[in-house]
């Protein structure tokens, strides 16, 4: 026998005797208690577009990400120039996209692309990290990236910086529906990695004293493109 | 009693004397609860989230091996090379067997309770290789040689003080009060080891059937740092850990966040479905999923405690369980702590010897109140220790509750017996908590009540012929 054989067997053997169902806080029901969705516990998301995206920018404000809505590429080539002007960044680290391509131009700096593989090393000295995203979730303020649309695994945690570009299609309400997104994308074909991203790394094991940057980035910035 | 009883028995006493430690972890806590409180009531319902997050469980334990199949196929589908695990001893074998295969040199770590509940660490110390936590907290017990204090805060029982001195002394750093310098210096540490290590371990919060994923929760960065450069990824999976479809993350990853650390969201919920795919620039050549039993099929097998196997790990019933609160975590000398360890581990590691965290507890019900899961916490005591002693009676207690018996339905033994005690009693005041005294165990703590000087019956006789 395999060991799987063996866990598996040991399981059926011990689920013939049934558990009671788990008791139900509001009703006596015990008949189809699941909600279709948890959407209807979960907190409260607005109706539309504009307060979804409103929603967003204070829960990312809440977890200490920056938000800029931006009018076009070049606003926001320029937003980031001015953030590297004041970060004093002398290269970025990035992928290959629709959205990072001008963006990266308008910028002019050094950089790392991950698209074909990459020395850590040299990925682990950039100043900044700049990539795209898969959705932004307005009921927690989180990005959700993968692996082919952030340049892999690393390259949203390593540099100290992460810039993410977005578009307002993007934009879902909740983690119910940016999972449906990526079920309905990506099918049977899931890349290897995502990530909800919610604000900078940080780590509250001192004291429970919030710290920001722990081993990720120290900063998180979110760019919303038409 | 037991040795693990006495060793329990003697931290707690010592721990509850420390006041300033008690203080400490109150101090930790209170900011817990006030976030817990702010973020649970942001919920359109709390306790519907419980309800369906329960049934979520149920239905995910009871058709576990359906679920654990299927995630496993389907991970396997991806290139990632699945080891069911019996016991503790195959996985330690199987992560030395990987690491000596690939020739590694240096692991680095994220958290992982079940990785502690194994003693990976120490197993692959011996066999020669160097193993880093690189959770901050963890980072710091480990350095301290010390297991966690806390399933989710590690290091909560410390002062910045203390890390500072850690600090200095272990990695020749400066002395500083800020945290944030603190934190710092690991973080530079830690980026060191990232880039050289050959092999990345961490655990896992669930296991998705549907997808075959495992999703791990993380504040710092270090588990998607650690699963992303190493060129050999295994993570440590709990048979319990499964999730029937990917959509169910969208209630357990805030629930786990507000329950477990009062946080509305945790900074990053990763899943992972493989290794490093064609067309992708990054991520290990190779991915292990190795699915732990050690015991947990005899826990399932308890159909009244089964629901044990829910816990999400959160730590929720430890943050406001009275007995965690004065005793602290180090003094259970188990893995997991707190209410949802008392429960757990005498299946894990043997009713006998861990029947007495059944008893340390005042029965208030906090743990099972708080659980997002709602499992039956305060009951299982009550289980274990009903079970405990079904299985092993206490011959000599039974023979005075049927003496007590015997007695309480004659009533003129009763009243001679009371008359007995009457004239005893003096007496034993006299030795009271000494080693003459044949009470001793109950009353070195405790003083009996003095008995009436006329009893009720006395009384009653009196009246009547006045």
């Amino acid at each position: 026998m395999t060991n799987r054989e063996i866990i598996l067997g040991r399981i059926r053997e011990a689920l013939k005797i049934a558990a009671p169902y788990p008791t139900f806080h509001d009703s006596a029901t015990t008949t189809s208690p699941l909600p279709a969705s948890p959407q209807s516990w979960l907190p409260p998301v607005g109706e539309t577009l504009e307060e979804q995206i409103q929603l967003f920018r204070r829960n990312a404000e809440d977890l200490k990400a920056g938000f800029r809505e931006c009018t076009n590429a070049n606003e926001a080539g320029q937003y980031i120039k001015e953030l590297a002007l004041a970060g004093g960044w002398k290269k970025i680290g990035r992928h290959s996209g629709e959205l990072t391509d001008p963006v990266a131009r308008e910028l002019g700096l050094p950089e790392v692309r991950t698209d074909g593989g990459y020395a850590v090393n040299d990925l682990e000295s950039c100043d900044a990290g700049l990539t795209e995203c898969e959705a932004l979730v307005a009921q927690t303020g989180s990005v959700l990236v993968s692996a082919p649309s952030a340049g892999g695994r690393a390259l949203s945690v390593l540099p100290p910086h992460h810039v993410v570009l977005a578009r307002r299609s993007q934009m879902v309400p909740d983690l119910t529906v940016a999972l449906q997104r990526v079920q309905e994308k990506f099918k049977d074909n899931f890349p290897s990695f995502l990530s909800f991203i919610s604000g900078p790394s940080r780590t509250g094991d001192i004291e429970r004293i919030l710290v920001l940057g722990a081993h990720g980035p120290k900063k998180l910035t979110i760019l919303l493109l038409p | 009693m037991n040795v693990h009883a006495k060793t329990f028995n003697e931290a707690a006493r010592h721990q509850t004397a420390d006041l300033r430690q008690r203080d400490w972890i109150q101090k930790a806590l209170a900011g817990y609860y006030a976030k817990r409180d702010e973020f649970k009531n942001r919920f359109q319902s709390w306790s519907g989230a419980r309800d369906t997050a329960a049934a979520v469980k149920w239905e995910a334990v009871n058709h576990l091996d359906r679920y654990l199949d299927e995630f496993a196929s389907r991970l396997e589908a991806r290139g990632t090379r699945v080891f069911w695990a019996p016991d503790a001893q195959a996985v330690r074998d199987y992560v030395v067997g990987v690491a000596r295969q690939h020739q590694v040199r240096s692991i680095i770590k994220s958290k992982s309770m079940t990785a502690e509940e194994i003693h990976l660490n120490d197993t692959l110390e011996q066999a020669g290789f160097e193993v880093v936590e690189s959770d901050l907290g963890e980072y710091i017990v480990q350095l301290r040689h010390e297991p966690p204090y806390h399933l989710v805060f590690p290091a909560m029982h410390l002062t910045r003080q203390q890390i500072s001195d850690l600090f200095q002394d272990r990695l020749g750093s400066e002395s500083t009060d800020n945290p944030e310098h603190l934190t710092m210096i690991a973080r530079r540490v830690m980026r060191r080891k990232y880039c050289e290590a050959d092999m990345g371990i961490s655990g896992a919060n669930f296991a998705i059937a549907e997808t075959g994923m495992i999703s791990i929760t993380e504040n710092e960065g270090n588990a998607r740092l650690t699963t992303s450069l190493p060129k050999v990824h295994v993570a440590i999976v709990g048979i319990e850990k499964v999730l029937p479809k990917l959509s169910d993350l969208a209630l357990f990853l805030p629930m786990l966040a507000t329950a477990g650390a009062g946080q509305p969201i945790t900074c990053y919920n990763t899943l992972y479905g493989g290794p490093r795919q064609p067309g992708e620039p990054d991520g290990p050549e190779e991915f292990h999923v190795v699915l732990l039993d050690n015991r947990r099929t005899e826990l399932l097998a308890d159909a009244e405690q089964r629901d044990a196997l829910h816990c999400i790990r959160c730590g929720a019933c430890l943050n406001v369980c009275p007995i965690f609160k004065n005793i602290g975590g180090h003094s259970y000398g188990t893995t997991y702590q707190g209410p949802i360890g008392s429960v757990i581990t005498p299946h894990l590691r043997g009713l006998q010897d861990w029947k007495h965290l059944s008893q340390a507890s005042s029965l208030c019900g906090a743990c099972t109140e708080t659980c997002p899961v709602k499992i039956n916490l305060h009951h299982h005591l009550l289980h274990n220790r009903r079970n405990a002693i079904q299985a092993r009676p206490a011959r000599f207690e039974k023979l005075v509750q049927t003496g007590f018996v015997f007695m309480m339905r004659r009533p003129r033994l009763y009243e001679w017996a009371a008359g007995i005690g009457r004239i005893l009693q003096p007496l034993q005041r006299l030795v009271q908590g000494t080693v003459l005294d044949p009470l001793r165990a109950w009353t070195k703590t405790r003083s009996f009540p003095p008995l009436a000087e006329k009893s009720f019956r006395e009384l009653w006789r009196k009246r009547k012929k006045l």
